[in-house]
């Protein structure tokens, strides 16, 4: 751990210590007991920030600072199980794409690149617009993760066709080993280094997709989410009414998760060709 | 003879890719519960009370026959692909009753091209001059700076970009409109100031994500590429740093990015889509929202099939200009 | 044409500084054919890079200096360290390692061979005039013009590196310094290869300086030969008389391991494997691989000394012949 973090760049570090702040957030402060800032009228209405209130209130008399902290977690928790779906979907494609071939490998990438060129956004407007009342946070997220897997794949793909050419996996293969051993023993720890950068990704894209469609009015009515908090506030007039804490905190909170995301990510590439070239 | 071989196979390709797009999304909506003549009927009825037993039969048939619903499935999807996807038929629009979706896009779509073309060949381009130069000269203060910020803007979603500028240039400064209204009756001078003001803002937003990833993604690859024996070589050569710049390092990183630039028209729509909502822009994103809120189903599949095959032809555009380009696809 | 005065090079990293050049002292004369032998990692390469003045990060010349001059067409020209970049292939060329990769992959040659061109020597020249000149150079040197019109890739890798090598010889050059020109080739490519390298330095009266590992291009070429163990010259002299009589250790033993025509007696390798550099032994640097060392060998270090009128070597076992300098 202590070599790890000499040897990180530095927007590992920054990118590391942005997203652990916004984890510790969803996922610790979240559980210190609070009132469910859902409530309408549990405070008074448009209260500036206080000891009490360190963001204010809505003008619905919610807690700003609470709405927000569930926001991130339900947020991240839906970009974390989307992410999940598509990157085990993901890879799973990749490799038998890339270690089959021939004619599974080519109709494999037919979908995975049409997957990858077809603009997301409208089907899944499409799909949400169909929902619309009954949609969950379950159905939503396996609506998003139909998206999430596609780019992995191709990544995974490619890395399993060099990998094929390389020596140890020959080796392998020659000392009578079975495909399932060789992918399982020599690949996947591979692939899963490879795979962690996808996931950090595929994470990023699930909450701005998210965000997106709750923006169209279309992610679900009881999914307190940074998308959500943003569209409810601009709902209620908040930008005219200037209240600059209620729609300016989650749309802080959103640009700085995306940014440690981000900086996460090439941190994290950036490393791993570091070490690959040494 | 590999040159005919590569255009066949990105046509098949782009072919593909569009029956792959259209198919998914015509059984889609036949795989929810939901029915959309079930919801109309719901709304009709709710509007003007109870309908007789056969008048109702009457409409649900019609309206049927208006989705698209009658006929086995197989039928239906036959049915699509000719009329929707060779005719751009998508039956009638349902806010607009009678007119057809299909004439409806057709007056939103040049407004959705114009913002999203412009504004993706521009970024592409400066982004791409940016990044070669702060790739170039790695060292220097100004290249980093610049890329800081393209990383601190690029990972920001479309849609967050759009608000932030709304808020701070057209409400606290109020330098722009807040809603894009384009002035159609006032003239052609009029109408262009129009079109110009109301586009300023959304073209920027959408400048500045794209920008930012061109910027980043051109500053690793022409780092990368500057490593390179040839280039190296170039140097030994005696060739002048400005030289090297263009005829070697750009030539060369140049090519991934056209690659690249066809991988990412799908972002960009979407990111056109969602600024054209946050500026009311009159472009698809604003009809797609409309056509949500009044559960305008035909005019969704028009939409999300023109956007399909919109996406998947620059794709195949872009991918056909590479050829000329790259000679080792041309001759080799 | 070329004087190397006491020069040391390393280079820096974060372990530590690496030692690549050490006290190399030598000159390289007009019109001459000089080839610099050695195993791998013994600091040929460096040496020449240093010799062209190609100096980056983590290489730094720790003393010394390198210094450049001739006459062409009857100017005389003189660079040094530091600023020999300016003579860069107006006066002295380099040729790399046959490689795909040391061509723009993605320009025609003929656009290679115009950027080479300084448009001072263009003078009022269009485009097709410098490219006739381009035109009737490939054809004294019996290269189709083809070549011109065609990208890197779509030549073979011999003549690939005969394109390479005109491209570096078009404007004259005095000085050719040339990295493993034959590397990469198979023998009957490569004996191609090093006939058009001589056959233009018999024409143009230039000096060529060739890097390489294999002893028989040396032999075939070269005019003086200098031997590098581990960073510095063990031995310098001309190759007809080193090969006949080698007077270093380690040269005897580069010779030896030669095939020769007719001999069926096993070859025999040098055991053992060069020094790191980051860590040499005390000392001559090939004591602990030398069969004759003696107690000396291992604490001090040899001086480079002439042992014969034009022979130098670095060795104890050898004497230095009085009046005499290097």
């Amino acid at each position: 751990m202590k070599k790890f973090w000499r040897n990180a760049n530095g927007r590992l570090k920054t990118g590391l210590i942005m997203t652990a702040i916004f984890l510790f957030i969803g996922f610790v402060i979240y559980y210190i007991p609070h009132v469910n800032p859902f409530f309408q009228n549990t405070y008074g209405r448009k209260l500036p920030p206080s000891g009490t209130h360190p963001l204010g209130t809505t003008s619905l008399g919610q807690d700003v600072m609470w709405l927000l902290i569930e926001a991130i977690h339900n947020s991240l928790t839906i970009g974390l199980i989307v992410a999940t779906i598509g990157t085990v979907v993901g890879v799973l494609v990749g490799l038998v794409a890339g270690f089959s071939g021939g004619l599974t490998d080519r109709a494999l990438m037919v979908v995975t690149d049409t997957f990858v060129v077809i603009p997301s956004l409208p089907i899944l407007v499409l799909m949400t617009a169909l929902m619309r009342g009954n949609s969950t946070v379950v159905l939503l997220a396996l609506v998003l993760a139909m998206f999430a897997w596609a780019w992995p794949s191709r990544q995974i793909r490619s890395m399993a066709l060099s990998m094929k050419e390389r020596d140890f996996i020959q080796t392998a293969w020659f000392s009578g080993e079975g495909t399932m051993q060789v992918v399982v023993t020599e690949i996947l720890p591979y692939a899963l280094t490879w795979s962690l950068s996808n996931f950090m990704n595929a994470t990023l894209s699930a909450i701005a997709s998210e965000s997106s469609l709750a923006v169209l009015g279309l992610s679900p009515g009881n999914l307190l989410s940074l998308g959500n908090m943003i569209q409810w506030a601009r709902d209620r007039n908040a930008i005219f009414a200037r209240q600059w804490y209620w729609i300016g905190s989650p749309i802080v909170a959103t640009v700085l998760l995306f940014i440690g995301l981000f900086l996460l990510i090439t941190g994290y590439n950036d490393y791993l060709q570091m070490k690959r070239g040494r | 003879m590999k040159f005919r071989k590569y255009f066949g196979l990105r046509l098949v390709t782009w072919a593909l890719t569009i029956l792959i797009g259209v198919t998914f999304i015509f059984f889609i909506p036949r795989m929810f519960p939901t029915d959309p003549v079930e919801n109309m009927i719901g709304q009709i009825q709710n509007r003007s009370g109870q309908m007789d037993p056969t008048e109702m039969a009457a409409l649900r048939r019609s309206l049927r026959l208006q989705f698209g619903l009658e006929g086995s499935l197989w039928e239906q999807y036959v049915n699509y692909l000719q009329k929707g996807l060779l005719r751009f038929d998508f039956g009638p629009s349902l806010m607009s009753f009678p007119t057809p979706a299909g004439e409806i896009i057709g007056t939103y779509l040049p407004y959705t091209l114009l913002l999203s073309l412009t504004s993706t060949l521009l970024a592409w381009v400066v982004g791409n001059i940016i990044g070669l130069l702060a790739g170039f000269r790695k060292d220097k203060r100004s290249s980093k700076v610049l890329e800081a910020i393209a990383i601190c803007i690029y990972p920001i979603p479309y849609f967050l970009v759009a608000l932030i500028l709304q808020i701070v240039f057209a409400f606290i400064l109020g330098w722009f409109p807040l809603q894009s209204t384009i002035n159609s009756m006032g003239g052609l001078g009029a109408y262009l100031s129009s079109l110009l003001r109301a586009s300023a803002l959304p073209a920027a937003s959408l400048l500045l994500v794209g920008t930012g990833w061109w910027i980043i993604s051109m500053k690793s690859l022409s780092a990368a590429t500057a490593e390179e024996d040839f280039v190296q070589y170039a140097r030994f050569r005696g060739l002048s740093e400005g030289r090297i710049g263009t005829g070697y390092v750009m030539r060369n990183s140049i090519l991934t990015q056209i690659t690249a630039l066809a991988m990412s028209l799908g972002g960009a729509f979407n990111g056109a889509i969602m600024t054209e909502i946050i500026f009311s822009y009159p472009g698809v994103g604003t009809l797609i929202q409309k056509a949500i809120l009044q559960s305008d189903y035909n005019m969704i599949l028009g939409c999300i099939t023109i956007s399909i095959v919109a996406i998947a032809t620059a794709t195949l555009i872009a991918d056909l200009i590479y050829p000329f380009i790259d000679p080792r696809i041309r001759y080799s | 044409m070329l004087k190397i005065e006491n020069l040391c090079a390393s280079y820096h990293t974060i372990d530590g500084q690496v030692h690549v050049v050490k006290d190399v002292h030598f000159d390289i004369f007009d019109n001459e054919v000089f080839g610099i032998a050695g195993e791998s990692g013994c600091g040929k390469t460096t040496l020449l890079r240093v010799l062209y003045d190609i100096i980056a990060y983590p290489l730094q010349i720790d003393s010394g200096r390198v210094v450049l001059s001739g006459e062409k067409k009857g100017q005389p020209f003189h660079a040094e360290t530091g600023n020999i970049r300016k003579a860069w292939w107006k006066h002295v060329s380099y040729v790399p390692q046959a490689a795909q990769s040391v061509l723009n992959p993605i320009m025609k040659l003929k656009e290679q061979f115009l950027d080479s061109i300084p448009l001072s020597d263009r003078g009022e020249e269009s485009k097709e005039q410098t490219l006739a000149r381009v035109q009737a150079y490939l054809e004294e040197l019996s290269l189709s013009p083809d070549v011109l019109e065609a990208y890197p890739f779509q030549l073979s890798g011999g003549m690939r590196q005969r394109a390479i090598i005109a491209l570096a010889t078009f404007m004259a050059p005095s000085l050719i310094l040339a990295d493993e020109p034959t590397t990469a080739l198979d023998v009957v490519v490569q004996r191609g290869i090093l006939m058009m390298l001589t056959r233009l330095q018999k024409q143009y009266r230039n000096t060529l300086v060739i890097v390489s590992h294999d002893m028989g291009v040396h032999y075939q070429i070269t005019d003086r030969i200098g031997i590098m163990y581990s960073g510095s010259f063990v031995e310098l002299g001309p190759t007809a008389e080193l090969f006949a009589e080698p007077l270093h250790p380690y040269s005897r033993m580069l010779i030896s391991a030669l095939p020769v025509v007719g001999d069926k007696s096993q070859r025999v390798g040098i055991p053992g494997r060069p020094p790191s550099l980051k860590d040499p032994p005390p000392g001559c640097r090939f004591a602990p691989r030398c069969p004759q060392a003696f107690e000396r060998c291992t604490q001090e270090v040899p001086r480079f000394i002439q042992v014969r009128p034009g022979r130098f070597a670095a060795c104890h076992l050898l004497k230095e012949e009085v009046g005499a300098h290097a």
